[in-house]
């Protein structure tokens, strides 16, 4: 029984691994927890929880197996957005089948078929799909889809006392990829570090000398070393005005964390997309530019290239030469960023749109594959992700 | 199996944290705590060595915190001076082994609690250090080649503010709890076991006041558990009625010894703002 659950938890993205049920095993072993369901929530919350931002999900899945209800976890791993249905509908259809029922009748008509054909689909792959059945809703009511009205269904609970902890989620809101403030963002950033001690050795090692000195039986040893130092060189590309605006406060406080947190950080600002030159100054950023390529003969390939952009455009922007909105450019935007990170092996996208979005802006979704997927929404998470890209 | 845990005279738990204290107990896990400052994380394996009567040691953790200085260290300068004066201590390396809060907890001859304060303030390898210590409760001296093991296991809690993430393999060989932010009843009981006797309708208009204050939206640091048993303590000194606290007095905007509870200007600042809208609204 509990190796289905064990397996619920790791499918709605809670981390457990056998270590910790075994832990749980032998918790229930000794006596703990068994007394009551409400007992056994917080027991095995101790054994399998290693985070509070997993709490949620844990209560989520502990309803659900413990409801008999188990085929929510595709849905479990997130929050659904309101628009939840209009990206079903991307999925669920080609452009084709869209332009097709464009032209039958619109969204009314879409949305007809979309019902129709996830109904078949329950048919087929779901059986006698419990909370859905029970629930007795269509599930597509006034494009309000909600996920949790339709997950606690009419089961009768065994231990109604005990249902309440989990069912009212209170955890909720520490599920992670929440704002980052500067804080969050310096403590990412410094997994980036590399110490290393390069130089001239100039700095009386104490602790070596005397250890040294000790070790010698009392004949003084001296021991030098060179300065500690952080070698990490990062290169900061900054997209800047227009659709940036909405996110001027999250980056400035991603760039004064990374300014401090790294010696050797050089940035440079971009608008929409890298083309041929690059600027510094906002002021002045159309008569002091410095070519792309220049920038990239400056700095080595030791940088990690870091770049902050929503990239959300014109897909023109992209692809074509002369797509540029603020300039005719040679080359399209597509072929100088190939560049840059064929010149930087290691880098990482920022993109401080929310994820859920992504894939309504079919730029955004271009400029991914471009990067071989290495965008990372500005979150503690998707930051976190990015660093294990760089390092 | 030992004596439960089920809370202290002076420390309300709840039913989820006296589930995690004792499995950890009985299992003899460390059990990390997390939770916002100031909801008794510390104060936790305080009152479980007093409610238990064992032995407590505790070891707080600052960001030059080594994992070595835990379990012991070896006083070279010592025996250095030592040997320059001839002493014939310095014959023998046991006497420049400096125990340690780990090694010492390892010796009790009854089991003791631990605390580790504040993990997170260490280095990131911190935690990876002590993998083995905590898993099988021991270590071993290179000075003197001998292996310290612990002769009770103790009950290891260890606290962390989030500044920094554990390790995987350090959070399994963990329990984990988060000490969420008290209710209202709990928060009753708990301003019960420091004040007992206090006016109902004070303690009543405190809450309100107190509650009231955290959900102000943008604080940057809502008032805490003991920061409330502060204010509180404050009121009763000044003697504060409780009708001063109620009172929507547009003059009395702030409530009395705000101090206590707002811990800094912009906080104060926007409480003040709001107040005022809200004043100004139901004119």
């Amino acid at each position: 029984m509990l190796v289905r659950f064990f397996f619920l938890l790791r499918g709605a993205g809670v981390p457990v691994s056998i270590t910790e049920l075994l832990t749980l095993l032998e918790a229930l072993k000794a006596g703990l927890g068994d007394l009551s369901a409400e007992r056994f929530y917080y027991l095995a919350r101790t054994c399998l929880v290693k985070d509070e931002r997993y709490y949620d999900r844990y209560d989520r899945a502990f309803a659900a197996h413990f409801k008999g209800v188990e085929d929510v976890f595709a849905l479990l791993q997130r929050e659904l957005p309101e628009d939840w249905l209009a990206k079903l509908a991307e999925r669920e259809f080609t452009d084709a089948e869209k332009a097709e029922i464009e032209a039958l009748g619109g969204w009314q008509k879409l949305m007809e078929t979309l019902r129709q054909r996830l109904e078949e689909q329950k048919e087929r792959h779901q059986g006698g799909n419990k909370w859905i059945g029970t629930a007795g809703t269509s599930p597509f009511g006034a494009y309000g889809f909600n996920p949790e009205g339709v997950r606690v269904g009419q089961a009768g609970s065994r231990n109604r006392s005990a249902v309440k902890v989990w069912d009212r989620r209170e955890f909720a809101n520490l599920d992670d990829r929440v704002e980052l403030g500067t804080r969050n963002i310096k403590i990412a950033l410094r997994r980036l570090r590399r110490f290393a001690r390069r130089g001239a050795p100039d700095e009386l090692a104490l602790a070596d000398t005397i250890d040294a000195t000790a070790r010698c039986g009392g004949w003084l040893d001296i021991k030098m070393q060179a300065e500690r130092r952080n070698v990490i060189k990062v290169l900061l590309l900054l997209d800047i005005g227009g659709s940036m605006d909405d996110h001027v406060k999250t980056c400035e406080e991603l760039f004064s964390a990374a300014r401090s947190e790294f010696k050797h950080l050089e940035h440079y600002y971009f608008h929409n997309f890298t083309y041929e030159a690059l600027w510094r100054d906002n002021h002045r950023r159309f008569n002091e530019h410095i070519g792309t390529v220049d920038v990239m003969r400056t700095y080595g390939t030791d940088y990690k290239l870091i770049l902050v952009g929503d990239a959300t455009m014109s897909p023109y922007e992209i692809t074509q030469a002369g797509g540029s909105v603020e300039h005719w450019n040679a080359e399209a935007g597509s072929v100088w960023l190939e560049r840059l990170i064929k010149h930087y092996p290691k880098f990482a996208w920022i993109n401080p749109q929310p994820q859920s979005r992504w894939g309504h802006t079919s730029s955004i979704e271009m400029t991914r594959e471009l990067l071989d997927g290495r965008m990372y929404p500005l979150t503690l998470e998707g930051l976190d992700n990015a660093i294990d890209a760089l390092v | 199996m030992s004596a439960e845990f089920r809370g202290t005279d002076r420390y309300i738990a709840t039913a989820e944290l006296m589930e995690a204290v004792n499995a950890a107990m009985v299992l003899s896990r460390p059990l990390l705590i997390k939770g916002e400052p100031g909801t008794g994380k510390t104060l936790l394996a305080t009152e479980i060595a007093r409610s238990l009567d064992k032995p407590f040691f505790e070891w707080h953790i600052k960001s030059t915190t080594k994992a070595q200085q835990g379990l012991y260290e070896y006083d070279a300068v010592s025996r250095l001076r030592d040997s320059q004066l001839g002493d014939p201590r310095v014959k023998d390396i046991h006497n420049y082994i400096v125990k340690g809060d780990l090694w010492e907890a390892f010796d009790c001859d009854t089991q003791p609690v631990l605390l580790i304060d504040e993990i997170d303030k260490a280095d990131i390898e911190f935690p990876n250090d002590l993998l083995r210590e905590l898993d099988r409760m021991e270590f071993y001296v290179y000075e003197t080649r001998e292996t310290v093991r612990a002769k009770h296991r103790p009950v290891i809690i260890i606290t962390s503010n989030n500044e920094k993430e554990l390790p995987d393999a350090f959070l399994r060989r963990c329990f984990f709890h988060y000490i969420r932010f008290p209710d209202a009843a709990t928060m009753t009981q708990i301003i019960d076991v420091h004040f007992p006797g206090l006016k109902r309708d004070l303690l009543h208009e405190a809450l309100t006041t107190f509650f009231k204050i955290r959900e102000t939206p943008g604080l940057k640091k809502k008032p805490t558990t003991s920061e409330l048993l502060d204010w509180i303590k404050l009121l009763l000194t000044e003697d504060i009625s409780p009708e001063v606290l109620r009172s929507d007095d547009a003059k009395k905007l702030i409530p009395p010894l705000y101090g206590a509870l707002l811990k800094n200007e912009q906080d104060v600042h926007l409480f003040e703002q709001l107040l005022f809208l809200h004043r100004r609204n139901a004119r």
